[in-house]
C-alpha cells in the first residue's frame, strides 16, 4: 500500500480565523517509524499553528539532522523552511531572524543534534535570547543512526541490546535555565493537552523558548531499562505547572483560589495562565525553578509543564537593534551604505 | 463505560452501513470487491444469496443502501451501489450450474404460495432446495406480480424478469398460472397443504372521490392503468394528461403516458417539493423527459362538460413550513387545468375479499391481517403473510426479505420447531494484513466522483414502449465506480492490551474519529471526542482500560473511512484491519440441504 493520508475534509470540520482547517497545516507524509513520539509532536505543532490561525507563510521551520530534524517537512507545508547540517540549526536561525524578524521561527532538533554536535550552537542561541521556539525532541538516542546513546541518556539506562550508559546526562531544561533562557518548558509527546498550549505560548513569547519534549524512540529506546520509554516517562512524569494559552482579547473566565494560578501577559495581549499543580512551585523565579528541577532529577522525576517564564526580557532584536522590516523589503539605496558610508563605519572600528 | 462487546454480530454489521440498511442485508462491499476483480458471476451469486433478483434489483430497487452509504458522509454522492448490482448481472456468465435444485426425494411437505410476486418466489427459492413441494397459484397468466404489471418495461425489461424468475421455477417449484385463489378456506380444507404463504400484494389503487368522478371514463386509477398497459389492453392516451400524486407510481404513469402519445404531461402535487414521496432519481428521470411537476395544487373537482372530461379544478395552496414540517396551510385561489385524461396515483391498499373472516385469521379494523413482524405468521398457525400483503405496500427488496423470513418460519413450523425462536446471526473476522505496508485489499482513498449511467437518447427512447432507458455501466465506468467503495466491511479491530498509547493512530486518522481519553459515563465521554459526535445512530467503540494510563480508546464509527492508516501506523498491531462476514441465516442454514448443493457461494 502507498501510505498517503487522504485529503478528506469531514463536513463541519472546525475552521480558524483564516478559514483554514487543521489539516491545512499538515505537511508531507511522515516517513518515521510507526509509533515514533516525534510524529505526535508534529501533530501538536500542527494543532497549535491551526489554533493560533497563523498564516503559513508567516512561519519559518528550521532544523538540523536526525529523525526529529526531519519532521519540519511534516507540518505547515506552506511555511518557509531550511534543513541545515547536523547541529547547526541555531546559526541558520540567527541569520534568518536577523534578516527578517517578522517571521515566527520554529526550530526542531533532537537530543543528538542539540546536545552532542550542536551543544555550542544551542548554548549561544540561548544566551543571545534568539527570538524563536526551539523544540527539542528528546528520546535519549540517536534514532536516525540506529540508537546509540545520546548526551541526554541517563546514567545506568540501558540500550536495546542491554548495554549500560556510563556518562552523565545533559538536561536541556537545566542547561537553558542556567544560560538565561526566558521561556523553559518540558513536556511529553504523549500528552497533547499539556503540549499544545505550551507550543502556542512558546510561539507567542518574544525571546528564546525551549520546549524539551520527551518523545520516545519506539524502535530503539522503548524497552524495559530505558528511561525514555513511553511507560517510563508516563510513570515518572510530574506536571508542576500547567500553562493555558488565552488568546488576545479573550477573557480569563475560570477563577482560581489565591496562589493557585498566575496570569502572564504576553507582548501581543494574549495571556499565559499558569496553573500550579504543585503549590510549592513558582515558575517566575529562575533560581527556585532551577533548584526545584534539580531536586526532582535526583528523585528520577521529570518535572513537566511551564518551568520558567520570564516575559518582557530583552532579546536578540532589542540588543542588536534589527530593523522591523525584512531586509529584502528595504530599498537597496537604504540597505547599502555605499563606499563612503562603509568607510565611515569602518573608521568607527579603528 | 462498559467496554464495547464486538462479539455482538450487530456491532460490526452496523458499521457496514449499506448492508445494515438493506432489508435483505446484501453483502455490498464484498460484491463490489468481486466486481473490481472482474469476478462478475461471483458478485452475482453473493447478491443472489440475499436478494434473489440481482438483475431486477440492479435496475429498480428502492436502494435504501445508497442514502446510508458512508461515501455520502465524506462527499456529496454515495457509491452507485444499485447500478453496480446491475453490472454484476449484466456481465455474469451462465450461472445456472451454480443454482441448487429440488432433491430427487422430497421431504413430504407441501406448501402453497398465493401470488407469483417477489415474496412468494423467494419462499419457493428458499424451500424448494430443502425438499419442500411448493405450488405457486397466480391469478394472472404471467409471473412477477407488480414487477411485471406495474413497473414499466422501459425500466425493467421482460427478459430480465423471465430469466431471474426462471431460475426459481427451474429449481422445481410448481406454477399454476391463471388460477386465482378465491377461497382460502377451501384451499386450507381441501388443498392438503402443510403451510400456506399469502403473497398477494396490495393490488388496489386508491380512488379520489370528488365531484365529477363518475362523469367520465378518462379518469384512471394509476396501478390499474399501468397494469392494462402492461397487458396490452391500453395502447394510447390523450394529448393532455394530468397525474395526481407525486409518488413513484405517479412517475411511472407520467413516463408511460409520454410513450403512449401524450404531448403534455403534468404531475400535480398537493404539497411543496421536499414532501414528495417519489425518490429523487425518479423525479430527475421524469423531469428530464419534460414532465412538468406542479406543486401546491389540491384537487377539488373534475370538470365535465357534455359528458366529456375537460379538466380538473384545484385549490392553490400556501404552506408555512417549519423545520421540515407543515405547520399551517391556506387556500389562495382556484385554478382549472385542462386535460384529456387524469391518472390517479395516490396510493395502494391490500384487500382480501377471498379470505373468509371465520377461519381463525384475525384482521384489524383497517382490514389488514394480524401478522407477526418477526415470523410473518398469521393468527392461524399454518398461514404466513409476506410482501405487500403483510403490512401494506413497500417494495421488492422488502418483499424478498419477508419471503426469506417466512421461509425460515415455514420450515420451522413444518419441522415442529418453535417458530418464534430465530436462528442467530453471527460474525466472522479475518486479518487483512500481509506484511509491512501490505494489505490484501485496496485501501487507498480514490477521490473519483460518482459515475453517471448512460441512457438512451431523448428521442430514441420514445419510439417504443419497451426500450430500456438506462444502459448500465460499461466495464470501464464500473471499474472506476467500484473504487469509490470505502470497504466498510474491512473493520478496524482493536486489541487494548497491545496499545502503548503512542498516539500514532490518533495523529494519522484523516477524519479524527479516534480519541484516547479517560473513561467516563457515555454522555459525558461523548463530549470529549476529538471530532464532535454528529450521528448518535452510529456505533461508538469504547475499549477496555489501556495498560499504561488506564484511559480508553474510543472510536466514532460515523466518520471512519476505513483507510487503514491507524493499523498501518500502529507499532504494536493494536489496531488491525479485519474483513468481517456477517452471517445472516436463511432457511437452508436451518437444514442440511438434501440436494447437497448450496445457494451460498462462500
Ligand atoms: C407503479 C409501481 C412502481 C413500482 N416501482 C417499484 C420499484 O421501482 N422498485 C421497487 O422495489 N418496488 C416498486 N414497486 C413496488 C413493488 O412492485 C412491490 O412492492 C412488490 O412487487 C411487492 O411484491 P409482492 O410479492 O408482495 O406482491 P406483488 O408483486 O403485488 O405480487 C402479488 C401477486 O399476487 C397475485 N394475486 C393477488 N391476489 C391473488 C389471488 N387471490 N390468487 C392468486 N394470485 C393472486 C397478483 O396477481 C400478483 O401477481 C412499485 C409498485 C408500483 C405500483
Ligand atoms: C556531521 C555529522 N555527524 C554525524 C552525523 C550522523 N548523524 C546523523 S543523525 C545523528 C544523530 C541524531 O540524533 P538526534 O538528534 O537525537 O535525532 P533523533 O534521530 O534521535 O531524533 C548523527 C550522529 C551526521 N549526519 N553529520
Ligand atoms: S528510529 Fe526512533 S526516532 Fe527515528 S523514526 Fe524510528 S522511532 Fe522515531
Ligand atoms: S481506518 Fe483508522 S485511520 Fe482510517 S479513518 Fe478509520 S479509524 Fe481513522
Ligand atoms: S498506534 Fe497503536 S499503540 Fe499507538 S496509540 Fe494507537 S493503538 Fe495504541
Ligand atoms: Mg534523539
Amino acid at each position: 500500500m502507498r501510505v498517503t493520508k487522504p485529503r478528506i475534509v469531514p463536513p463541519g470540520a472546525p475552521r480558524n480565523e483564516l478559514g483554514m482547517t487543521r489539516r491545512d497545516y499538515e505537511g508531507g507524509m511522515s516517513t518515521l517509524c510507526a509509533g515514533c513520539g516525534h510524529d505526535s509532536v508534529t501533530a501538536a505543532i500542527v494543532q497549535a499553528c491551526f489554533e493560533l490561525s497563523l498564516p503559513p507563510q508567516s512561519v519559518a521551520k528550521l532544523s538540523g539532522i536526525g529523525c526529529s530534524s526531519k519532521t519540519t517537512a511534516y507540518f505547515v507545508a506552506g511555511a518557509h523552511g531550511f534543513n541545515g547540517v547536523h547541529g547547526r540549526m541555531p546559526a541558520i536561525a540567527a541569520g534568518a531572524s536577523a534578516a527578517n524578524r517578522k517571521l515566527r521561527y520554529i526550530g526542531v532538533s533532537g537530543d543528538g543534534d542539540s546536545l552532542s554536535i550542536g551543544l555550542g550552537q544551542l548554548g549561544h542561541a540561548i544566551r543571545r535570547n534568539m527570538n524563536m521556539l526551539y523544540m527539542l525532541e528528546n528520546n535519549g538516542v540517536y534514532g536516525l543512526t540506529k540508537g546509540q546513546f545520546s548526551a541526554s541518556a541517563d546514567m545506568g539506562s540501558r540500550s536495546k541490546k542491554g548495554e549500560k550508559n556510563q556518562n552523565e546526562p545533559i538536561d536541556p531544561v537545566l542547561l537553558a535555565l542556567s544560560l538565561g533562557a526566558t521561556f523553559v518548558a518540558r513536556s511529553f509527546s504523549g500528552d497533547k493537552e499539556q503540549l499544545v498550549p505550551l507550543i502556542k505560548a512558546g510561539l507567542t513569547h518574544r525571546g528564546f523558548g525551549l520546549i524539551d519534549v520527551l518523545s520516545p524512540c519506539v524502535t530503539f529506546n522503548d524497552h524495559e531499562g530505558s528511561t525514555k520509554s513511553y511507560a517510563y516517562v508516563r510513570e515518572h512524569q510530574q506536571a508542576a505547572i500547567a500553562a493555558d494559552y488565552v488568546e488576545p482579547r479573550r477573557e480569563i473566565t475560570v477563577s482560581y483560589a489565591e496562589g493557585e494560578a498566575v496570569s502572564v501577559e504576553m507582548h501581543d495581549g494574549s495571556n499565559v495562565l499558569l496553573r500550579k499543580l504543585d503549590r510549592d512551585y513558582d515558575p517566575t523565579d529562575r533560581a527556585k525553578a532551577l533548584a526545584y528541577v534539580q531536586e526532582r532529577v535526583q528523585r528520577n522525576e521529570y518535572v513537566t509543564g511551564m518551568i520558567y517564564l520570564g516575559e518582557g526580557r530583552s532579546h536578540f532584536h532589542d540588543r542588536h537593534n534589527t530593523p522591523d522590516e525584512p531586509l529584502n523589503s528595504i530599498p537597496y539605496e537604504k540597505l547599502c551604505p555605499g563606499s563612503a558610508g562603509l568607510a565611515g563605519i569602518l573608521s568607527g572600528f579603528r | 463505560m462498559q467496554p464495547t462487546d464486538t462479539r455482538d454480530p450487530d456491532y460490526y454489521h452496523r458499521v457496514v452501513d449499506c448492508q445494515w440498511a438493506c432489508p435483505a442485508h446484501t453483502d455490498v462491499p464484498e460484491y463490489i470487491r468481486l466486481i473490481a476483480q472482474g469476478r462478475y458471476s461471483d458478485a452475482y451469486m453473493v447478491n443472489r444469496e440475499s436478494n434473489v433478483f440481482p438483475g431486477i434489483l440492479g435496475r429498480v430497487c428502492d436502494r435504501p443502501c445508497e442514502p446510508a452509504c458512508r461515501r455520502g458522509r465524506v462527499e456529496e454522492k454515495p457509491v452507485a451501489i444499485c447500478r453496480l448490482k446491475r453490472v454484476a448481472a449484466d456481465l455474469r456468465d451462465d450461472i445456472r450450474p451454480r443454482l441448487p435444485r429440488a432433491p430427487s426425494v422430497r421431504n413430504g411437505k407441501r406448501i402453497a404460495c398465493i401470488g407469483a410476486g417477489p415474496a412468494s418466489l423467494t419462499v419457493a427459492n428458499d424451500l424448494v432446495p430443502l425438499g419442500y413441494e411448493v405450488l405457486i397459484f397466480e391469478r394472472y397468466t404471467r409471473t412477477g406480480g407488480l414487477m411485471r404489471t406495474n413497473i414499466p418495461s422501459f425500466r425493467l425489461p421482460a427478459e430480465v424478469l423471465d430469466e431471474e424468475i426462471g431460475y426459481v421455477l427451474d429449481m422445481g417449484a410448481e406454477l399454476r398460472l391463471g388460477e386465482p385463489v378465491d377461497s382460502l378456506k377451501r384451499l386450507l380444507d381441501e388443498g392438503g397443504f402443510d403451510a400456506v404463504f399469502v403473497g398477494t400484494g396490495a393490488p388496489t389503487g386508491k380512488d379520489l372521490v370528488l365531484p365529477g368522478r363518475d362523469g367520465s371514463d378518462r379518469i384512471h386509477i394509476g396501478i390499474a392503468w399501468l397494469e392494462s398497459v402492461a397487458f396490452g389492453h391500453t395502447k394510447k392516451i390523450g394529448d393532455n394528461v394530468l397525474i395526481i400524486g407525486v409518488g413513484n407510481t405517479a412517475m411511472d404513469c407520467c413516463r408511460t403516458s409520454l410513450r403512449l402519445g401524450a404531448t403534455s404531461v403534468k404531475v400535480v402535487a398537493r404539497k411543496p417539493r421536499g414532501f414528495f414521496k417519489a425518490s429523487q432519481w425518479e423525479l430527475e428521470d421524469a423531469e428530464e423527459e419534460s414532465v412538468e411537476i406542479l406543486v401546491n395544487h389540491a384537487p377539488r373537482s373534475f370538470l365535465i362538460e357534455d359528458g366529456r372530461l375537460r379538466g380538473m379544478v384545484f385549490d392553490r395552496m400556501e404552506y408555512e413550513v417549519d423545520a421540515g414540517r407543515i405547520v399551517a396551510e391556506r387556500v389562495t385561489g382556484q385554478v382549472t387545468l385542462p386535460c384529456d385524461d387524469v391518472i390517479l396515483a395516490i396510493g395502494q391498499e391490500n384487500a382480501f375479499p377471498w379470505i373468509e373472516r371465520d377461519i381463525g385469521i384475525e384482521f384489524n379494523r383497517w382490514g389488514a391481517p394480524s401478522v407477526d413482524e418477526t415470523t410473518f405468521q398469521a393468527t392461524r398457525p399454518e398461514v404466513f403473510f409476506g410482501g405487500d400483503a403483510a403490512f401494506g405496500p413497500k417494495n421488492i427488496i422488502w418483499a424478498v426479505e419477508h419471503g426469506h423470513q417466512a421461509a425460515i418460519s415455514i420450515h420451522r413450523y413444518c419441522q415442529g420447531l418453535p417458530v418464534g425462536e430465530r436462528p442467530p446471526r453471527g460474525v466472522k473476522l479475518q486479518s487483512r494484513k500481509m506484511g509491512m505496508h501490505e494489505w490484501s485489499y485496496k485501501n487507498d482513498y480514490n477521490p473519483s466522483e460518482r459515475r453517471l449511467v448512460p441512457q438512451v437518447g431523448l428521442k430514441e427512447r420514445f419510439r417504443q414502449l419497451n426500450i430500456e432507458v438506462e444502459l448500465g455501466f460499461d466495464a470501464d465506468a464500473a471499474a472506476t465506480e467500484v473504487q469509490r467503495c470505502l470497504n466498510c466491511d474491512i473493520q478496524t479491530v482493536f486489541e487494548a492490551k497491545l496499545c502503548i498509547e503512542c498516539d500514532a493512530c490518533i495523529d494519522i486518522c484523516p477524519t479524527d474519529c479516534l480519541t484516547i481519553t479517560r473513561d467516563g459515563p457515555r454522555e459525558e465521554l461523548e463530549t470529549r471526542l476529538k471530532a464532535p459526535r454528529r450521528n448518535p445512530e452510529q456505533g461508538l467503540y469504547v475499549s477496555s482500560a489501556l495498560k499504561q494510563t488506564g484511559r480508553v480508546m474510543v472510536k466514532d464509527e460515523d466518520l471512519c473511512v476505513h483507510c487503514g492508516l491507524c493499523a498501518e501506523r500502529c507499532p504494536t498491531n493494536a489496531w488491525d484491519m479485519q474483513k468481517s462476514w456477517i452471517d445472516i441465516p436463511h432457511a437452508e442454514d436451518e437444514a442440511t440441504c438434501p440436494s447437497g448443493t448450496s445457494r451460498k457461494s462462500a
